[in-house]
């Protein structure tokens, strides 16, 4: 294999053994199968487009089969009915088991999708690791919250796991994607369908293999590798999935929220494309300035969503930046990401690659200054030169779409004003970076620009316990930190009038606006309910006007325990009015009449009475 | 399996069969051979209390990551409740050792590199330390049991795998403290970073010293303060091993100190110490008086109470009497009655009282008391002579003051510290034993006719730790909720104590909460930082 630097060839060949491949089929309900058609994909070797092996390709029949067994794992299985802390120590092993393999993993990443195997082993796999222990520990510690209802009412939040999440991942981070996503979900208890990137399948298989080692049940992730206008189809337009996560390209984005709504109107929660803007100031350090921006560019060979693909650069040290991003890009060594020397290893497949190229072309032939770079290194794989345009305008193709390859474009601006509109005129809103030493320009831009990360004086600095997704067009939604949690869980409000508190007392408070309390008022008290509900007398032995043992009751008290339920029951009734149970009043309007103590549950006998209503009444108005 | 169903498979006294313990094998053969020892009217079975097989390592004071004798070279002997004998003679800490140990903990906070330390890092040693006390069950549960006489398999079976869960649980919020960005009125950019507080001085109690330890150290740790741990004096062996195992876990020297001694003397220096930044004690009522006053005259440094009880437990008329007993039982029998929230005011409507009284007694008479260590106990010897002599004061003070003794009341054996579990009926609020803690296991029931007087009679006490409400109506559930002044209600259950449920009390059973959440914000400061902002986009 070919070692390239940028300029000068430097033919070395890579020591490091690529291990075999153990897992190519498709993992459903804790097993290796082979796909329903028995058909298979070729996964290749960016390095030489040469075929790695051939794995299972999976199609809608069988995300039919995955989202089946995660179906029933979650309805019937064991996963979502632990407690967090069995989930958290599961999770913990499957951390430990992934630090155990940790070359044979970095080395499926570096082969399949060309990333520098060192960096592989330090970041991307010692990542997973840190987000399966972060919500391991966050996984009993999934609060609702016990609310503070008015009147006479007792309501709590539980935080459910929201079901069967299919999660559809990029090629560019295989490992990193894979856990981003997956992590919370088990964490929350839910169970999920992954599928893969087609060009980056094997280590997303690998990692299947350990969850089951480490104790995660079958059928709570499964692996189905495919295309996306197939596979990762079948997973947005499912109807028994519930939720769909998407990384990826803001094109295919917006086909997965279309196919949501048209099914089953899943939530879906999107982290796609960016063209974040760097914005370097005149106060900054200039080599630490240009070290920021080189590595916020080239880092994984361009191929991140956060790429700073427009660097505005002010013009008061413009030109040293220029200078220095040059000499950067020229000694950046371009080969095997297996060799220990190499900066940047191949683009992930021949499209990519292509595409790229054509990015190149077009800056060139729309006016921008080819600074360095622009050409492929060797005839052999996907390998590009870090290249770097000047004069980019705002309006040339490359400084508005997203290119996703080793390709800078750099830009001159005078103020802070003119920069922050420049920056913030793309679609995209993924992260911005400022690089300052001046408190009022870090904190005027960060709250300027419209974009969901900020890194200030700091570029890709991620963090598990950091939120992340984007503005605009770059989706919605949150990876990471807690946030990522609530993407996996559904909010069940459980409501119950409460009797004789000693909190409603102290709550109440007539609104002379709200007539409901006149129901209370007017209307008789069902049969067989207590007529008056009675104070526990340790709660009034400091209210002088009521003595002794068995008070009489403080009219309002009663108007207000009274009306209290009424209207939020009246809504409840109303959702459920459509079938056909008598709950409708002849007029067809609803009976809104406030239900008593006796039997607050049993409405539909109540409602089902041949009551008129107050015409007055607000409880029409509220429902 | 949660902590909590732990517990309450104590509930269905099946343990009898399961043990396989090597530290206690003797044990097992002892309890094989005589069956279960079963009544306390086995006083026999006490003569030949079991040896256990684990020895004694750590008997000095660990202050700045060395097991050192006391500055005075001074020691005192440490008990085995099942017999008085002394166990071992442990290193005395007092003033001069405290500053030792305040000093070590200080540098190790200012110099770092524990606060210093990433909060991922500092996770994962936590996470290393559960996984240590999960492969030490066996001394660590044999080391308390001999020290403080609770039955091994409640140790073994219960208590530790709380305590990992719980460091695991503390663990998973290091990384997970957040400030909070906070609205302005005006252009400015607001924050609240939340930094570890400092030096923590910690006194812990006997009756779970080492769950105690954890309860304290765990989410210390996990904020990133570093600790000086004061030991009961009835029970300082298991903190000194578990403390050995945390450094093991790799917690820097200094971080973790554990000085072992008297109240007076080592627990007041912590506790008036100038460099100490919080105290965080559990005990009793009269001794967080003085530990609060000694924080008031020093330096003000906060404190949290975890303080005694007089927890009620309330049976209410629609109740299965069955089940009612059974929980009623375990709330006031648990860990012989030493519990800061034992059920210790039993009150049951009249409607279900007689019956209820009667299969209470026999539930108590059927109580097996004995050897901690032999398979099938449920109950051990007392902690020491004098918690045993303020028992048996409180049983002859019911019995004067005129309450019904049902069962038990008299001390098992003639060596060790065992008492009879006792019942009391017809009990009223002006006696002392319905008044004061106990400790003990010496159970009270009380007859109610409503809901209002079960209320008002419940929170007549000084203290407001804990209540049990027994009842299957949602209203009832709901209203004796919220009347009820104290930390915690357990409705349809009792001794629930997950890592997560916040846990402290109302009024006189003290000040903060341990455990879940709310326990971190005793170990961090909050500082708000401000600063204009200059045309911002928005406020």
């Amino acid at each position: 294999m070919a070692n390239h630097s940028n300029g000068n060839s430097n033919h070395t060949e890579s020591s490091f053994k690529i291990p075999p491949i153990k897992f190519t089929k498709l993992f459903i309900n804790g097993d290796f199968v082979d796909s329903v058609s028995g058909k298979t994909l070729d996964t290749i070797d960016p390095r030489t487009g040469e075929v790695i092996t051939k794995v299972s390709l999976g199609d809608a029949e069988d995300i039919d089969l995955a989202v089946k067994a995660a179906r029933q794992a979650f309805d019937h299985g064991p996963w979502p009915r632990m407690s967090g802390s069995e989930r958290g120590l599961i999770m913990l092993k499957f951390a430990d088991l992934i630090e155990k393999n940790a070359d044979e993993l970095a080395a499926l990443d570096a082969v399949n999708g060309g990333k520098v195997f060192a960096l592989c082993k330090v970041i991307d796999v010692a990542e997973a690791s840190k987000a399966l222990r972060y919500y391991a520990g966050a996984a009993d510690k999934i609060h609702g919250t016990v609310l503070k209802l008015s009147k006479g009412l007792h309501g709590y939040t539980l935080r459910e796991p929201i079901g069967v999440v299919g999660s559809i991942i990029p090629w560019n981070f295989p490992t990193v994607m894979f856990f981003m996503k997956t992590a919370p979900a088990l964490a929350a208890g839910c169970t999920i369908v992954l599928k893969p990137a087609e060009q980056t399948p094997l280590s997303a298989l690998y990692y299947a293999h350990l969850a089951k080692l480490a104790g995660v049940p079958d059928g709570v992730l499964n692996v189905v590798n495919g295309h996306g206008h197939t596979t990762g189809a079948a997973i947005s337009s499912h109807m028994d999935i519930d939720k769909v996560t998407f990384t990826g390209s803001t094109e295919v984005g917006r086909k997965i929220m279309t196919a949501a709504a048209a099914s089953n109107l899943k939530p879906v929660s999107l982290e796609l494309g960016g063209k974040s803007p760097l914005l370097i100031f005149d106060d900054a350090d200039i080599d630490q300035a240009a070290e920021i921006a080189f590595r916020a560019l080239f880092f994984n060979k361009g191929e991140i969503c956060v790429a700073s693909s427009r660097v505005f650069v002010q013009e008061g040290i413009y030109e040293k930046i220029e200078k220095k991003l040059i000499e950067k890009a020229k000694a950046t060594v371009v080969g095997d990401p297996f060799d220990p020397k190499v900066h940047q290893g191949p683009q992930t497949d021949k499209k990519q690659f292509e595409k790229i190229l054509s990015y190149i072309e077009l800056g060139k032939r729309e006016g921008a200054t080819l600074l360095t770079g622009g050409n492929r290194v060797g005839q052999k794989g996907y390998y590009i030169e870090p290249t770097i345009f000047a004069n980019v305008k705002d309006d040339m193709t490359i400084a508005r779409e997203e290119i996703f390859g080793p390709v800078m474009s750099l830009m001159k601006f005078r103020t802070m004003e003119e920069v922050i509109k420049r920056a913030n005129d793309t679609t995209y809103g993924l992260a911005a970076g400022i690089i300052t030493k001046n408190l009022n320009v870090a904190n005027t831009v960060s709250r300027s620009i419209r974009a969901g990360v900020i890194w200030i004086n700091c570029y890709t600095a991620f963090d598990v316990d950091c939120p992340y997704g984007g503005y605009k067009m770059s989706g919605f939604g949150r990876d990471y930190g807690l946030d990522a949690l609530n993407q996996y869980l559904q909010t069940k409000s459980v409501v119950t009038p409460v009797v004789d508190s000693p909190c409603t007392i102290g709550s109440f408070d007539e609104d002379p606006d709200d007539s409901t309390h006149i129901y209370a008022q007017n209307y008789p008290t069902p049969p067989g309910s207590s007529s008056s509900p009675t104070v526990p007398s340790i709660l009034l032995a400091s209210h002088p006007s009521t003595p002794g043992p068995t008070p009489p009751v403080p009219p309002l008290r009663r108007a207000s325990w009274r009306k209290s339920p009424a209207p939020r029951l009246s809504c409840w009734i109303q959702r459920r009015i459509s079938s056909p149970s008598g709950l409708l009043h002849p007029t067809g309007e609803l009976d809104s009449r406030p239900l008593d103590r006796g039997d607050p549950w049993t409405w539909a006998s109540t409602c089902g009475a041949q009551r008129t209503p107050s015409p007055n009444s607000r409880l029409h108005r509220i429902c | 399996m949660a902590a909590a169903s732990r517990i309450s498979s104590l509930l269905s006294r099946s343990l009898a069969s399961s043990t396989s313990s090597s530290l206690i094998s003797k044990g097992r053969i002892y309890g094989v051979g005589r069956s279960v020892v079963c009544g306390y009217t086995t006083a026999a079975a006490l003569e030949k209390p079991i040896t256990p097989s684990v020895k004694v390592t750590y008997t000095k004071l660990l202050i700045n990551g060395d097991y050192v004798d006391s500055a005075s070279g001074k020691t005192f002997p440490t008990y085995d409740p099942r017999t008085g004998d002394v166990i071992a003679h442990v290193a005395e800490g007092d003033a001069e050792d405290i500053n030792r140990a305040v000093s070590a903990a200080r540098k190790a906070f200012d110099e770092g590199p524990w606060p210093k330390t990433t909060a991922y890092e500092r996770s994962r040693v936590l996470f290393k330390f559960a996984d240590l006390i999960d492969q030490h069950t066996e001394e660590l549960a044999t080391l308390e049991t001999w020290d403080n006489g609770k039955p091994y398999e409640q140790a073994a079976k219960v208590e530790l795998p709380m305590i990992s869960r719980l460091i695991r649980y503390y663990a998973g919020w290091a990384d997970k403290i957040h400030g909070l960005t906070v609205p302005a009125d005006s252009p400015h950019l607001v924050q609240t970073i939340h930094e570890p507080i400092g030096v923590a001085g910690q006194i812990i109690p006997w009756n779970f010293p080492l769950l105690m330890f954890a309860w304290k150290v765990a989410p210390a740790l996990a904020c990133g303060n570093t600790v000086v741990v004061k030991t009961a004096e009835q029970t300082p062996l298991s903190a000194l091993y578990a403390a050995k195992l945390l450094q093991e876990a790799g917690i820097p020297a200094g971080v973790v100190n554990v000085v072992s001694g008297y109240g007076p003397t080592a627990g007041a220096a912590l506790a008036s110490h100038m460099q100490v930044d919080k105290l965080a004690f559990t005990g009793s009522t009269e001794t967080g008086k003085i530990v609060l006053q000694l924080a008031a005259k020093t330096n003000l440094k906060p404190v949290t109470l975890e303080l005694g009880g007089k927890s009620p437990f309330i049976v209410c008329k629609d109740a299965d009497v069955d089940k009612a007993v059974e929980l009623a039982h375990f709330a006031l029998f648990f860990n012989q009655g030493q519990c800061c929230c034992a059920g210790s005011r039993t009150y049951v409507h009249e409607s279900v009282y007689d019956e209820f009284l009667e299969k209470a007694k026999a539930r108590a008479l059927k109580r097996s008391v004995g050897d901690p260590f032999v398979a099938g106990i449920e109950q051990g010897p007392q902690i020491d002579s004098e918690q045993f002599e303020k028992i048996m004061k409180y049983i002859r003070s019911g019995v004067e003051s005129g309450a019904t003794l049902e069962t038990g009341g008299e001390r098992i054996g003639d060596k060790g510290y065992y008492i009879q579990p006792t019942v009391f009926s017809n009990v009223n609020e002006n006696m002392l034993i319905s008044k004061d803690e106990i400790f003990g296991p010496v159970q009270s029931i009380l007859k109610f006719k409503d809901i209002n007087e079960v209320i008002r009679r419940a929170n007549t006490t000084t203290y407001g730790l804990a209540a049990g409400v027994f009842t299957q109506d949602i209203d009832t559930a709901n209203t004796l909720t919220r009347a009820l002044k104290v930390g915690t209600v357990w409705v349809n259950c009792y001794d629930v104590f997950d890592a997560a449920i916040p846990f402290g009390g109302y009024k006189m059973s003290g000040q903060g909460r341990e455990k879940g959440i709310h326990c971190l914000s005793n170990y961090l400061q909050v500082k708000a930082v401000v600063t204009p902002l200059k045309d911002p986009a928005w406020i």
